[in-house]
C-alpha cells in the first residue's frame, strides 16, 4: 500500500491534518506509538476514574453562532459543527501576584477595565498596547521573530504588570524561558484574554473522540501501537517510514508531529543525527535546540465540589515572588508560582456538573531531576513534592486537603513517555518552524514545533500544513 | 449541467464549508466575501470541493472568477457543460 501521506502522531494536530487529507480522498495513515490517541492532550482511566492530561481549558473560546476567529475557522475546515466540541464557558479566572490581582472571564472589555483599575497609572499605555496587539497579524507565516519583552517594554513601564500579562501566556504556551516571541505572545494574548476559556463537560476526550470518529468515517486509517523508528530518505526525499517492528510503510509524503529535533533524529542514512555524541547533523543546517520547559501536575479528586469550599474560579495563575521566573528551576519544582485549575468551575449547560470535584495544580519542573531519579525514589519524590505543591497553592485557594480522595501526578518523565519530546518539553522547541518545511522536500512538521499554540492552535497547525503542503 | 444546477452545486459547497451561515438571502451579484465570513482558506476549499466532486481543475490565477455567485456560475458553465446534473 502506497499512502499519499503518513502522519506521525495521533494528537490534535495529526488528527486534524488527517481529517483534511481523508476528506479530500487522499490515502492517509496516522501512526501512533501509544495505545491511545492524544499525545500531550489525552485522557485515561485510573482506579475507576476518568482523568484528563494536558488540557486545562480550551483557549480561543467562542460562543455558538460566532462566524469569525480561530475556533470558527477550525470547525469550518474540519466540517464540524459547534456542538461537536460542546464547549461551556469558564466561570472566571485570575492572575494573582503579591499585592495585585487581575481577573478575566471571556469578556475582553471587562479584562481591560480590570487591568486599568488595578494599574491606573498604566491604563492609557495598556490600551495603546491592546490596539497594537489587535493590529498585529500573528497568523502570517512570514513574521520576523521579535522579543515580546522588548515590545511590551516600549508600551508599559510597570514591571509587575508586564509579568502579570506574561504569566498565563507563558504558562499556557511558551517554549522559551523568560521571554516569548511577540507573534506567539499575540496568539496567546488573543486566545486567552480576548477569546477566553471553555471546556467540554466530558473533557478532552470529547474533542479527541470526535476527531477520531470523523477521521475514520472519512476513510482515514489510524494505527495505534505503531511507533515510527525511522524516516526513510533516498536522494533527498522521504519514501516512507520504518515501524518499531521493522515493517516499512511507503508514502509520497510524511507529516510529523513528533517535534523538530525529534523528527530529524528519525532520519536514516546520510541524514542521521547521532544521539548522544557531538550531535553533528550531516545536513545543511545545524540541529535545532530542543525545549526545556516542563511541568509537574498533581490532580486531586475531592469528595465535594470546589465551590462548596468557596472556590469558584476556573483557573488561578499565581506567583508569590517579587519577580515572575519562567525557566527550568534549579530545584525539582518551582513552588513560587503555578497554575490551579478546577474543571468543575465552568458554566456547563443546564447546570450539569462533574460527579466529583477536581483540583489540578501545575508547577514548573526541572526535567533533568525527574528524568534521572531511580524508580523507587521517583514515586516517593512525586508524592513528597505533590504535598509541597498543595501547600503553595492553598495560599491562593481554600485548603482542600481534608477532601482529597485520590491523587495522580505526572512529571516531565511522563510527558516524555507519551509525547516523545526530549526532556518532556511540554511546548516543544524554542525555535518554531512556522512554514513547517524541513530539509527533506516532502517531509513536513505540524504540531507544537510548527508553532500554533493551544488546543485550537494545534488543530489549526495540522490543517494549515495539510492545506499548504499536501493538498495543493 | 445548466447554470441553475451549477448554482445549486456552489450553494451546496458553501453550505458544507460554512454550515452555520444562512444562505437563503445570498445576493448573486455581491461578493461572497461581503456577505459571509469567508477567508482564503475557505476559497481554497471551494476550489478543492469542485475538484473532488467534479474533477474540475481551477488554476490559481483563475481564482478571481469565484468572487460572486454570478461570476462563479459563468466561469463554471463551460467547464461543467458535459457533466450531467444530479451527479
Amino acid at each position: 500500500m502506497q499512502y499519499h501521506t503518513v502522519i506521525i502522531g495521533a494528537g490534535m494536530s495529526g488528527l486534524a491534518a488527517g481529517i483534511r487529507l481523508a476528506y479530500y480522498e487522499k490515502p492517509v495513515c496516522i501512526l501512533e506509538r501509544h495505545t491511545t490517541i492524544g499525545g500531550l492532550n489525552s485522557f485515561y482511566r485510573l482506579r475507576d476514574r476518568n482523568y484528563d492530561v494536558g488540557l486545562h481549558a480550551v483557549t480561543n473560546y467562542a460562543p455558538p453562532g460566532t462566524r469569525t476567529g480561530p475556533l470558527s475557522k477550525l470547525l469550518k475546515q474540519l466540517r464540524l459543527r459547534w456542538d461537536d466540541f460542546d464547549l461551556s464557558p469558564q466561570n472566571g479566572s485570575s492572575v494573582v501576584f503579591p499585592g495585585h490581582r487581575i481577573a478575566f472571564n471571556n469578556d475582553f472589555a471587562a479584562f481591560v477595565d480590570d487591568v486599568c483599575r488595578e494599574f491606573p497609572k498604566q491604563a492609557d499605555r495598556f490600551r495603546t498596547l491592546v490596539t497594537h496587539i489587535d493590529e498585529y497579524d500573528e497568523t502570517s507565516l512570514s513574521q520576523e521573530p521579535a522579543s515580546a519583552r522588548s515590545v511590551l517594554g516600549e508600551f508599559l513601564s510597570d514591571a509587575v504588570l508586564i509579568d502579570m500579562l506574561f504569566c498565563p501566556l507563558m504558562f499556557y504556551g511558551s517554549a522559551t524561558p523568560h521571554d516569548m516571541d511577540f507573534g506567539q505572545f499575540c496568539i496567546m494574548f488573543k486566545s486567552i484574554f480576548q477569546e477566553g476559556f471553555g471546556r467540554p463537560i466530558k473533557g478532552v476526550r470529547q474533542i479527541l473522540k470526535k476527531l477520531t470518529r470523523h477521521y475514520k468515517e472519512l476513510g482515514g486509517e489510524l494505527r495505534l501501537r505503531h511507533g515510527v523508528r525511522e524516516i526513510m530518505v533516498n536522494g533527498g526525499r522521504t519514501t516512507g517510514v520504518v515501524l518499531d517492528d521493522g515493517t516499512e510503510i511507503e508514502a509520497d509524503n510524511v507529516l510529523s508531529s513528533a517535534g523538530h529535533v525529534e523528527t530529524l533524529g528519525l532520519l536514516n542514512g546520510e541524514w542521521r543525527i547521532e544521539n548522544g555524541d557531538e550531535g553533528v547533523l550531516n545536513s545543511p543546517s545545524s540541529i535545532p535546540p530542543s525545549g526545556e520547559i516542563s511541568f509537574n501536575e498533581a490532580i486531586f479528586v475531592l469528595d465535594c465540589q470546589p465551590h462548596e469550599l468557596g472556590h469558584d474560579e476556573t483557573i488561578v495563575f499565581y506567583n508569590s515572588a517579587d519577580e515572575f521566573h519562567y525557566e527550568p528551576p534549579t530545584e525539582p519544582l518551582d513552588l513560587r508560582s503555578g497554575i490551579i485549575c478546577s474543571p468543575n468551575n465552568f458554566h456547563y449547560t443546564d447546570g450539569e456538573q462533574l460527579d466529583e470535584g477536581y483540583i489540578r495544580i501545575t508547577s514548573l519542573a526541572d526535567p533533568d531531576y525527574w528524568m534521572s531519579l531511580p524508580e523507587d525514589d521517583y514515586v516517593a519524590a512525586k508524592a513528597d513534592w505533590g504535598q509541597r505543591m498543595v501547600e503553595s497553592a492553598i495560599q491562593h485557594i481554600p485548603d482542600f486537603r481534608k477532601h482529597i480522595v485520590d491523587t495522580d501526578i505526572f512529571t516531565p518523565r511522563t510527558i516524555k513517555k507519551f509525547t516523545g519530546h526530549l526532556k518532556g518539553a511540554v511546548y516543544g522547541a524554542p525555535r518554531k518552524v512556522l512554514d513547517g518545511t524541513t530539509e527533506i522536500d516532502n517531509l513536513f512538521l505540524c504540531g507544537t514545533d510548527q508553532g500554533f499554540l493551544g488546543i485550537i492552535g494545534a488543530m489549526l497547525s495540522g490543517i494549515t500544513m495539510a492545506n499548504n503542503h499536501l493538498l495543493r | 449541467m445548466a447554470p441553475p444546477d451549477i448554482r445549486q452545486v456552489v450553494l451546496d459547497i458553501l453550505e458544507r464549508i460554512a454550515p452555520d451561515e444562512d444562505l437563503s438571502d445570498l445576493d448573486d451579484g455581491v461578493a461572497f466575501r461581503d456577505q459571509m465570513e469567508l477567508d482564503s482558506m475557505d476559497f481554497l476549499d471551494i476550489v478543492m470541493e469542485l475538484r473532488k466532486q467534479y474533477r474540475v481543475q481551477i488554476p490559481e490565477d483563475e481564482y478571481e472568477n469565484l468572487i460572486t455567485m454570478d461570476s462563479t456560475v459563468d466561469y463554471l458553465t463551460p467547464k461543467l457543460a458535459d457533466v450531467p446534473a444530479g451527479v
